[in-house]
């Protein structure tokens, strides 16, 4: 199954106009420890996914709020000539469909 | 504080002794954002000691804070300010703004103040009134930098005496210690500039010796408005603190605060869920316990703060230049297999015809020309995993970026004909390869500002960098 059948909501945005980051939210606990327990999620498969050093990816689990985190810088900061995504909403898809055993 | 209250009925008791528990209003999450009148009303009977809400924030962009333009209607605005002040003079309670009119500068603060005295004027109100003021000095930053007393945040920019100069606006993000001194100062309407968010609603809490820990967070849970809830819905947030405990609920149609909406709300534009550092320490939520007390009511225990060495964040915005625009598409399978390539042959036509036509005024790093390809990458840029994929249809937006408007049209205007004409090779003869979408097809988009500035400044003291006036609004006086 892909992460974004087991999650209620997949988001990215910025955190300050210097860094990204991505929710991956549940429901119930029982989808946040299948995700948890299957260890898919991880810096290094994030750095991989986003092209960018694994070094500059943070990873959070929440168990409080059933949600994982991730942060990185952003690649262009906030409104620089060029950047696409003015409130960094859009940059969470690549994480849809991340395979969960 | 206490005399002030005191004197303002139905906090008397807070003189009496020491409160048992504390209570605010954050009505929405940015005035102009709109409040529920309704809500707000249901939870002003539930005898608040103060009502405090942003207005601010770097998400929409550094437009705001370099152009010294707000980022919400007026009316918006104004009609959110009127229903808070209302509301505050009827309870006889402080009312707290910060990070007025977007970016928080003294230019943003001043057009918030000129509602605010309109709206003293329409409705007959008297506000004693403290302006704070976050604009920064230039020359004081500098000297600041030369001590070593601005720090670089992760990931910064390079900062010079130059980048300073080169500034259209500097603010600096205060704490609570001016709003403390503005509410000593026996203020009603506390009218700040760029302020933390959670600092707003922090300030009077530790003020009446309530844990700096649980001031904070409440703050941080309390100052997106309704954001904290289940579902998203109008209505207003009430926030109660105690010696050891925080609750938080919604008033208002259907809404709920659930432990796991309100631990949610802890990631929500911040990079890290657990670590945010305000100016004078870090509120630590490692060990926070979030409880249902009833359907709607959600207890907070546990979180921590740390002190630390006292920093203000700066935010800064310079011009980058000023804009012009070209929104079209491609549907011509032979140009889309070959976009990238195209468009770089386009573009290198469109230098040489610069140069051409402008000749010394436009060399090539004195403007910029972005293309934008909507149905390939224009959202992920880099991120974008899937940008092999060739759809059947591509929107473009050039993007031309020069010194002055003039030289930025002009330079779209020289981009529209290679556009629509420039060959390839599976097609003999004449192509018209862009469809324009706009008569004349030229955009012009005025300036366009970056962040220049991800620093914190080490001040001597917590108020030095804010300046506070006090101004009596006299609404019963002709103005």
């Amino acid at each position: 199954m892909i992460l974004a059948e087991i999650a209620t909501l997949i988001r990215s945005k910025n955190a300050g106009p210097f860094t990204l980051t991505f929710d991956i939210m549940f429901s119930d606990l029982a989808s946040y420890c299948r995700v948890l327990e299957s260890n898919a999620l991880s810096r290094e498969l994030f750095a991989k996914l986003y092209g960018c050093p694994v070094e500059k990816v943070l990873f959070f689990e929440c168990a409080n709020a059933l949600a994982f985190k991730f942060s990185i810088p952003r690649p262009l900061t906030q409104g620089e000539l060029g950047d696409g995504d003015m409130h960094g909403g859009q940059q969470f898809v690549p994480l849809m469909t991340i395979e969960i055993p | 504080m206490n005399s002030h209250l005191a004197h303002d009925g139905k906090a008397a008791r807070m003189a009496k002794g020491r409160l048992q528990q504390i209570s605010f209003v954050s009505p929405t999450g940015s005035v102009g954002g709109g409040i529920s009148s309704a809500a707000l009303d249901e939870a002003m009977s539930h005898s608040p000691h103060f009502i405090a809400c942003d207005a601010g924030t770097t998400d929409a962009g550094p437009f705001s804070l370099g152009m010294g333009m707000p980022a919400f209607p007026r009316e918006a605005v104004k009609r959110d300010l009127a229903l808070m002040l209302l509301a505050g003079r009827k309870a006889k309670i402080p009312v707290i703004v910060g990070s007025a009119g977007t970016a928080g500068g003294d230019v943003h603060v001043d057009w918030v103040l000129e509602i605010a005295r309109e709206i003293v004027a329409e409705h007959g109100l008297k506000l004693h009134t403290a302006v704070i003021y976050a604009e920064q000095d230039k020359s004081y930053l500098k000297t600041l930098l030369h001590e070593n007393r601005i720090l670089p945040l992760d990931p910064a920019p390079p900062l010079t005496d130059s980048i300073i100069d080169g500034s259209s606006r500097i603010v600096g993000m205060m704490g609570v210690e001016p709003i403390q001194a503005a509410i000593r100062d026996k203020a009603d309407f506390v009218l700040a500039g760029r302020c933390s968010d959670p600092a707003l609603f922090a300030a009077i809490p530790i003020m009446q010796g309530f844990p700096p820990a649980l001031a904070w967070h409440a703050g941080k849970v309390s100052e997106c408005g309704t954001l904290v809830c289940e579902t998203l819905g109008k209505g207003v947030i009430f926030t109660t603190v105690s010696y050891d405990e925080i609750t938080i609920r919604p008033y208002g149609g259907n809404l709920r605060c659930t432990p796991q909406s309100v631990a949610a709300h802890s990631l929500y534009e911040s990079a890290d869920p657990y670590l945010h550092r305000e100016c004078s320490g870090t509120l630590d939520l490692t060990n926070t316990r979030f409880e249902a007390i009833d359907d709607v009511t959600v207890s907070i225990r546990g979180t921590e703060f740390t002190p630390e060495l006292y920093t203000v964040k700066l935010e800064g915005a310079e011009l980058v230049g000023y804009q012009s625009i070209i929104v079209g598409g491609i549907r011509d399978p032979y140009i889309i297999r070959q976009l990238d390539n195209w468009l770089a042959s386009v573009k290198s036509y469109i230098q040489d015809s610069v140069t051409r036509v402008l000749g010394d005024k436009a060399d090539k790093a004195s403007y910029s020309l972005v293309f934008h390809k909507y149905g390939i990458n224009a959202v992920m840029g880099s991120f974008e995993t899937d940008a092999a994929n060739l759809p059947h249809e591509v929107g473009i937006v050039l993007e031309a970026t020069a010194p002055t408007q003039d030289m930025a049209r002009k330079l779209a205007e020289l981009s529209r004909q290679p556009l629509l004409h420039y060959p390839i090779e599976e097609w003999v003869g004449s192509i018209t390869a862009f469809a324009c979408l706009h008569n004349p097809a030229v955009i012009d988009r005025g300036p366009v500002f970056r962040f220049n500035l991800h620093h914190a400044a080490v001040p001597a003291s917590a108020t030095e960098m804010f300046r506070t006036h006090l101004i009596d609004l006299d609404g019963l006086r002709t103005s």
